[in-house]
């Protein structure tokens, strides 16, 4: 078996946006009208080590569907795809350090045979000053999986907070608020991915 | 860099290849790195799919970025054509894979409106462009040769030319934001970006090569630059929890 050596990484620096943020390639809203699922709003802010919204950065999400399958020739079910669905996310950070989602809620997926991991959301996070963007998890809050995830069981017992999404309701809006803390006081628990 | 700098210990996977993500000579570095061990996590269906299979639409145009402005006119500087595969790293073509890229004008400027130095905007290059790898994993742009460009990370600081690319691949594995060097640039040597990778060897993987078989006559200058993404790929350590 050959095996190459990796293309390292390098930042993205602070121009990306009119490529990788353009109208066409940013996707704040992963729905259609006909995708099955609970219909949530993910929010939240990307802070530095002095606790400033990072106005550039750029994340991105990866998630199942409301039936816990990725669509991707990976996941081989039982879960059924959504043909509405792709389950791929990417918001640029406003002035105040913002990004946004509207989304629906995934499934649990499975993690072995006998296994399934609490709903989650891959996040990932890219800006200048980042040489290698960052990777985590979104939990939510409100999931009683959580306390049987085999992921988050990796994660030490007092950063594992730092990974659950906070529920709000505005009328009948769900939202789930998620900051991204980059560097400090409450640093968010990023995988090694 | 003579001067003493600071690299932190924080690495996300190949020690080798990947860049710490405190780097003090990259100014930007030092309040967005993460100061806590990153999370080793067993790799399941959520790592080892991605976006990449599903997101695929681009058109013929987008790969053409003297041309893309829209604008009927041409771009101006030297015509390159940018072009290699895209690999997994037991050696696999990665097909129909989107890379995006972006990069500066002729002139060394971005069409940013944070980027406010004086070098010339180019109303006919936008910058930006992508395509799909084929079958065989290749990729290929025509292009304008970047300028160098100042920015303030240090007195008199120049980055090297260079283009921007982002991948996805099969994977959130694979999934790669990086930048492609060009030959022979004494830049390389002062820029804190490039020199955050830790080997020579994986520095030099960021540099493009000269290719006379690519370039065309009458027409435009070839470059060659394979990238080389980590693949699907969970070792057993990985998926059972016990070394091997």
């Amino acid at each position: 078996m050959t095996t190459l050596p990796l293309t390292a990484s390098q930042t993205v620096g602070p121009f990306f946006a009119p490529a990788l943020l353009r109208e066409d390639a940013r996707r704040h809203v992963l729905v259609q009208p006909e995708t099955a699922g609970e219909r949530i709003r993910i929010e939240g802010r990307v802070l530095d080590g002095d606790g400033i919204p990072v106005p550039d950065a750029m994340v991105e999400i990866w998630q199942a569907n409301a039936h816990g399958r990725y669509n991707h020739p990976a996941d081989k079910g039982p879960g059924e795809l959504d043909p509405t669905f792709i389950g791929f996310g990417r918001s640029g950070t406003d002035e105040n350090g913002v990004y946004w989602f509207e989304t629906i809620k995934p499934g649990a997926v499975r993690f072995d045979e006998k296994q399934m991991q609490a709903p989650h959301i891959c996040v990932t996070i890219f800006s200048r000053g980042l040489l290698n963007h960052l990777v985590t998890r979104l939990y939510f809050e409100d999931e009683s999986a959580n306390d049987q995830d085999p992921v988050l069981q990796f994660v030490p017992e007092d950063r594992r907070s730092t990974l659950f999404a906070r529920r709000s309701t505005q009328g009948d809006k769900v939202i789930y608020r998620f900051d991204i803390i980059m560097q400090g006081a409450g640093e968010t628990a990023f995988f090694n991915v | 860099m003579s001067q003493q700098i600071t690299i932190g210990d924080i690495i996300r996977g190949d020690r080798e290849v990947f860049p710490p993500y405190l780097y003090e000579a990259y100014q930007s570095t030092r309040r967005r790195s993460p100061t806590l061990p990153l999370i080793e996590v067993p790799l399941t269906l959520s790592e080892l799919t991605g976006p990449g299979l599903a997101i695929s639409a681009v058109t013929p145009e987008d790969a053409d970025l003297t041309r893309n402005a829209g604008t009927g006119g041409e771009a101006i500087g030297q015509r390159i054509i940018v072009t290699g595969r895209v690999l997994d790293d037991r050696g696999n073509p990665v097909p129909n894979t989107l890379l995006e890229i972006w990069q500066a004008n002729a002139a060394g400027r971005y069409l940013h409106k944070r980027d406010q130095w004086p070098g010339p905007l180019d109303p006919n290059f936008l910058g930006m462009g992508r395509c799909l790898t084929n079958e065989e994993g290749v990729y290929r742009f025509l292009t304008i040769r970047p300028g160098a460009y100042p920015w303030k990370n240090h007195p008199n600081a120049w980055r090297p030319a260079h283009i921007h690319f982002s991948l996805f691949g099969p994977s959130m594995l694979s999934r790669l934001v990086t930048q492609m060097y060009f030959p022979d640039d004494p830049l390389h040597a002062l820029d804190p970006i490039m020199n955050a990778v830790p080997t020579e060897a994986a520095r030099k993987r960021l540099i493009s090569s000269y290719d006379h078989n690519i370039t065309e006559p009458e027409w435009a200058l070839g470059y060659h630059w394979d990238i080389v993404l980590r693949g699907p790929y969970a070792t057993p350590f990985e998926t059972s929890g016990e070394a091997k």
